[in-house]
């Protein structure tokens, strides 16, 4: 049995971390930007919550949010049922101690003068997790074992450049756990890897979310991916700073109701040359993804979307409604006419 | 070797007279690393692109598929050298030894018979030129070509990519999205309607609406001008979605080459069926995945015997006494699937048959 299959049921838990109508605004010379749209998200311990989105979308906005690396222009983010930005100097530490960020690129955010040891107990000492360069060296050790870099003395010495990419991103995810987080936000953490080292590191991540109990915020372009990793959990879908549809993976993947997730799940090219001929770009009415500084009226996805209705969909901003139990999608004609207008016809062949 | 372009879909197809369009012998790239020393980026590699064929080059980074593309086009860079025999059948007959050409010669071969589609679209151009003087440019370097004749075929092969040739003529690169870059790209490239394109990781950092529609486009140019090519690709799906044909490259050599079907439900190199194993599919349940452990091996230390036999499950002592030669599938005779790997009768992907059930409604 794989890691995969092993996550606990994190159903009637109170969520670690609440983000409750938050928005993010960018002043420009182009005029106010809304990055991050009223999005309302939870987390919650041991549980994975995938958001997923193409580029510009406000995936990394939101998570800088979730991290506290920027304050929401509205809304408000709560750790453990506290505002995190009325929080005093001694609780913000320990925040920022719960709540770790693992980044795309480990190359960029590993220092490339400290050797993994050097790198790993940094923050042990700081922090005062242990005591003593000895202590320290050994927890290092014990971290590096955690994230399958074994056996720990080939890499402690090691620079980042003497490590493969996946070596490396092991290690940025061991940094990550230096201080036991409650919460590890990893950012397209996998996205620069080859095909053959993601799945195990995912596996790594995985074991560590049922072993530890970390709960993951994790952010993707690629929906196989969050698929692969999220499925006992949660997804988001973002489009233009809004979640369009929120539900449990296998649901959002199998059977989406918002036509922006739908049209996402029809592009994906599959590894089997016999299943990829169905797939396609269905009636997308336009490929152009609308400017973040000049969002379309209603809804933002109605110059696209195959079943745009005018008058309905170009007046106001749809509600975030629950279409099938623990799914909702943001679409005024779902929300009508039920999520079976999302494929009328059988996959064309 | 036999290739195996699907005979349903018939199409344009040019140049070749029935022999291989591009053939490749014994090619073999080495990069100077220092004084007086090199490392072999591609070893050995033979192949043969039919007209109108669609080959995907797959692997892991650093396995040489880059290296080996721009080897063919004679694009190296200086500390790199390419040997062995590559021969370009042009459609009136003539062969050319690609790798013997000089100046004018190698200018003509370049572009006009076979034309390279860079990664990352954004610096392949010049950009303080605006689109128009790209197209301008390229026609005047190999062409005699009028202003209005490179506006009209300009405007023509743009349309072709779906894009709106008024709105994109005046544009500076930087001013057009990732998607409509890689498009433009794609149109330039076929300015000179060249016999081959190579195109290298063309859909690689687009969003996912966006990769859709540069695959589409890629379908339908081709189905319209008849052209082959090459694809160089990291993502196992869109060599299901591209290729005819796919070749599997290690550590610089082709370790398996077959039909898309063959390839991707019968693999027998445990390379390949490691690749195929990896990749998560979207439609349906959740799959058991699994990982090739390790990593590609420096190609300056490479490993005796087969190069994958410490990262494979099927080794054995006698993998690592000699690098086993491609091969023929001997139970599966005449149609062009062969292995590099002395085991491959063991090598199954057991895996139940697709579901083509798409995931409705339930």
């Amino acid at each position: 049995m794989s890691a995969m299959e092993t996550a606990p049921a994190a159903e009637g838990r109170t969520p670690l971390m609440t983000l409750a109508g938050v928005s993010q605004v960018f002043d420009t010379k182009a005029g106010p930007i809304h990055a991050v749209n009223q999005v309302d998200l939870s987390i919650n311990p041991g549980e994975v919550l995938c958001l997923v989105g193409e580029s510009g979308s406000g995936k990394t906005t939101a998570a800088r949010m979730a991290a506290g690396l920027a304050k929401p222009t509205n809304g408000q983010v709560d750790f453990d049922g506290t505002d995190i930005w009325s929080m005093n100097r001694r609780d913000f530490s320990t925040f920022r101690r719960s709540v770790q960020y693992v980044h795309q690129d480990p190359y960029a955010s590993l220092n490339p003068t400290r050797t993994v040891q050097q790198t790993l107990t940094a923050p042990l000492l700081k922090h005062g997790v242990v005591k003593g360069g000895k202590a320290a060296a050994a927890r290092a050790a014990e971290l590096l074992t955690k994230v399958d870099l074994t056996p720990p003395e080939n890499f402690l010495t090691k620079y980042p450049h003497q490590l493969s990419g996946g070596q490396r991103q092991r290690a940025s995810v061991a940094r990550a756990l230096t201080l036991d987080p409650k919460i590890i936000i990893a950012d397209e953490s996998t996205s620069m890897l080859d095909v053959s080292i993601r799945i195990s590191v995912l596996a790594m991540l995985g074991r560590l979310r049922d072993d530890l109990g970390v709960g993951f915020l994790f952010i993707t372009h690629d929906l196989a991916i969050a698929k692969y990793f999220g499925w006992h959990g949660k997804t988001a879908v973002m489009y233009l700073g809004r979640i369009v549809e929120f539900g449990p993976t296998p649901k959002i993947i199998n059977a989406p109701t918002h036509p922006y997730t739908r049209a996402l799940i029809d592009a994906i090219p599959e590894p089997d040359p016999d299943l990829t001929k169905t797939k396609g770009l269905g009636s997308l009415r336009s490929l152009e993804i609308p400017s973040l500084a000049h969002l379309p009226p209603g809804c933002s996805f109605h110059p696209r979307c195959p079943l745009f209705e005018g008058g309905l969909c170009d007046g106001v901003v749809p509600e975030l409604v629950e279409i099938r139990s623990g799914q909702s999608a943001a679409c005024h004609v779902v929300a009508r006419d039920g999520a079976d207008v999302l494929r009328p016809d059988p996959p064309a062949t | 070797m036999v290739t195996t372009t699907s005979p349903s879909a018939p199409r344009a197809v040019r140049g070749g007279q029935g022999k291989p369009l591009l053939s490749v012998r014994d090619f073999n790239v080495e990069y100077r690393t220092g004084a007086g020393t090199t490392v072999q980026a591609v070893r050995g590699v033979d192949l043969d692109l039919y007209p109108g064929e669609s080959l995907a080059l797959v692997g892991e980074s650093g396995c040489g598929k880059t290296t080996f593309g721009l080897g063919l086009l004679r694009l190296l860079p200086r500390l790199g050298h390419a040997s062995g025999k590559v021969t370009f059948n042009r459609g009136d007959g003539t062969e050319i030894d690609v790798l013997g050409l000089d100046g004018r010669d190698l200018r003509q071969f370049r572009w006009r018979d076979a034309a390279m589609v860079f990664q990352g679209a954004m610096n392949a151009f010049n950009p303080v030129l605006k689109i128009r003087a790209h197209m301008h440019d390229t026609m005047r370097a190999h062409t005699k070509a009028t202003r209005k004749e490179i506006e009209d075929r300009a405007a023509e092969l743009l349309r072709l990519v779906r894009l709106e040739p008024a709105r994109v003529m005046d544009c500076y690169p930087h001013e057009l999205s990732g998607g409509m870059r890689q498009r433009v790209l794609i149109a330039m490239s076929l300015l000179l309607e060249p016999e081959v394109l190579i195109l290298d990781e063309p859909t690689t950092a687009l969003d996912i609406l966006t990769q859709r529609s540069i695959v589409d486009v890629l379908h339908e140019v081709r189905e319209r001008l008849g052209f082959s090519m090459i694809f160089i690709s990291h993502d196992l799906s869109l060599a299901a979605e591209l290729a005819d044909r796919v070749a599997t490259m290690y550590a610089g050599r082709i370790v398996e080459t077959g039909g898309v079907r063959d390839m991707f439900y019968k693999p027998r190199h445990p390379y390949t069926l490691g690749l195929i194993k990896a990749v998560p599919p979207i439609v349906g349940d959740l799959p058991d995945l699994e990982s090739i452990p390790g990593g590609p091996p420096s190609l300056a230390a490479l490993p005796p015997g087969c190069k994958f036999n410490p990262r494979c499950k099927y080794a054995t002592e006698e993998c690592k006494a000699e690098d086993p030669p491609l091969v023929p599938v001997s139970d599966q005779p005449g149609d062009g699937h062969e292995v590099a790997c002395i085991h491959y009768k063991e090598v199954h992907l057991d895996r139940p048959a697709p579901n083509n059930e798409l995931g409705t409604a339930s």
